[in-house]
């Protein structure tokens, strides 16, 4: 059995999962990254998107993500997303309803870097709408 | 002395006092329940949050390039009170509390001759610091939602950093109050800007903190994350008031029920004994009336 370490997901709201597990793999704003046991120290900020987490026993679990921050430290690895949901939870009705959020701050942008900022936040839920 | 009627009404409004106290106690008891889940359940999410920030905080303290919000803006003139109280009363001492300890801060900073500017987040507290420090008050929030949402936190703290960038303060104190048990809240100031953090955090986290890596730079990150742990910062002190105020609304409530309770045994005696005494007195004008025959 592959080595396990300790994985915990949480919102300002709750604490989501918190258990051991063999790999994770978190929506980085630099790309995918996954995380296995024994990860050297690392911090980065998330992008809306899928974390995915293998338990030690197998289990899958996936939560869509909206922005935050991962932390893996000695002791285990730490998700702070700023909202989680459970992939189970999630219909293509809520991310139509979160793209066309985005589109109204796309077209609400004041300056270029906002312009930006809501264009790459649209295309990566776009993005997720395919996956599903 | 009151008449047997008037004791009569008095037993009666005590009683209909007494159901709505012990109504309002058995509803505090509810909710009190949900509002001390959901403040438990955003501990760990700011326990993290300050770990993390606390971490990286120490390779950044005392470089000149550290973000503003952890740094200061260099001066502590102006002074933003953020009071978060509740938007209901009738919960003992919790409203007031607060507000005193709000109040003796912003006196003793202008006793240092500070300016003092105050944000209230509930109605209670600004009617509380409406008199005598009404002319200080710049914004009153109302939190009308029934249960607090994030994203409406975010837009106090939004509105917060906004003026903050604007200069418009220079040090921020968050005022809430911690819940600990149903009998026992503590009411808190934290200084939220500039972000302190706790010594011992710091020094454990300084061994940890040479091997990190960053993704995208530390700069980056502590730039966004300041901001974010503001946020949650106000959002636990605003559930863990919550919590607090159902807290205070329950033994409140229940010390009324039973002063109601004790009120109706007193007034109830008086009524039998004035009852004995009125037939006493009616027999003995019987008897001396046939004596007399």
């Amino acid at each position: 059995m592959a080595e396990t370490f300790q994985f915990e997901l949480v919102s300002p709201d709750r604490l989501l999962l918190s258990e051991a597990v063999t790999a994770a793999v978190v929506p980085g704003s630099e790309g995918e990254f996954g995380v296995g046991a024994g990860h050297s120290p690392f911090l980065s900020t998330m992008r809306p998107g899928v974390v995915r987490a293998t338990g030690a026993n197998g289990d899958q679990h996936a939560y869509f993500v909206r922005g935050g921050f991962a932390d893996v430290s000695a002791s285990g690895m730490t998700v702070l997303a700023e909202q989680a949901i459970p992939m189970s939870e999630i219909d293509a009705a809520y991310l139509d309803q979160q793209i066309q959020n985005a589109e109204e701050d796309l077209a609400d942008a004041k300056d270029d870097i906002e312009r930006q900022k809501a264009a790459l936040v649209l295309s990566q839920l776009q993005e997720i709408k395919a996956a599903l | 002395m009151a008449s047997l009627k008037d004791l009569k009404n008095r037993i009666a409004s005590v009683k209909a006092t007494q159901k709505i106290t012990k109504a309002m106690q058995m509803v505090a008891a509810a909710k009190l329940r949900r509002a001390q889940e959901s403040a438990e359940a955003s501990r760990p999410y700011a326990e993290r949050m300050g770990a993390v920030l606390s971490n990286l905080a120490s390779g950044v303290q005392g470089r000149d390039d550290a973000p503003k919000l952890m740094a200061g803006t260099g001066k502590e003139q102006v002074h933003l009170l953020l009071v978060c109280t509740a938007e209901r009363g009738l919960c003992g001492g919790f409203n007031s509390s607060i507000a005193k300890l709000a109040r003796e801060h912003a006196k003793k900073l202008i006793a240092e001759g500070k300016t003092v500017k105050i944000v209230t987040v509930g109605k209670k507290g600004f009617d509380a610091l409406k008199r005598d420090l009404g002319q200080h008050i710049i914004e009153k929030i109302e939190l009308t939602d029934k249960n607090v949402e994030y994203s409406s936190v975010k837009q106090i703290a939004d509105k917060i950093l906004t003026m903050y960038d604007e200069e418009k303060f220079d040090v921020c104190t968050l005022f809430y109050s911690k819940f600990r048990s149903v009998i026992s809240q503590i009411p808190t100031a934290t200084q939220i800007i500039p972000a302190t953090f706790d010594a011992e955090d710091d020094q454990a986290a300084a061994g940890e903190n040479a091997l990190y890596d960053y993704e995208p730079d530390e700069q980056e990150i502590l730039e966004t994350l300041l901001p974010r742990n503001i946020s949650v910062q106000i959002y636990s002190a605003i559930l863990e008031n919550a919590a607090s105020e159902q807290g205070a609304r329950m033994s409140a409530m229940d010390n009324a029920t039973r002063n109601a309770g004790e009120m109706i045994n007193k007034l109830t005696l008086s009524y039998n004994r004035q009852r004995q005494a009125q037939i006493t007195k009616e027999l003995i004008e019987i008897i001396s009336g046939a004596e007399a025959l």
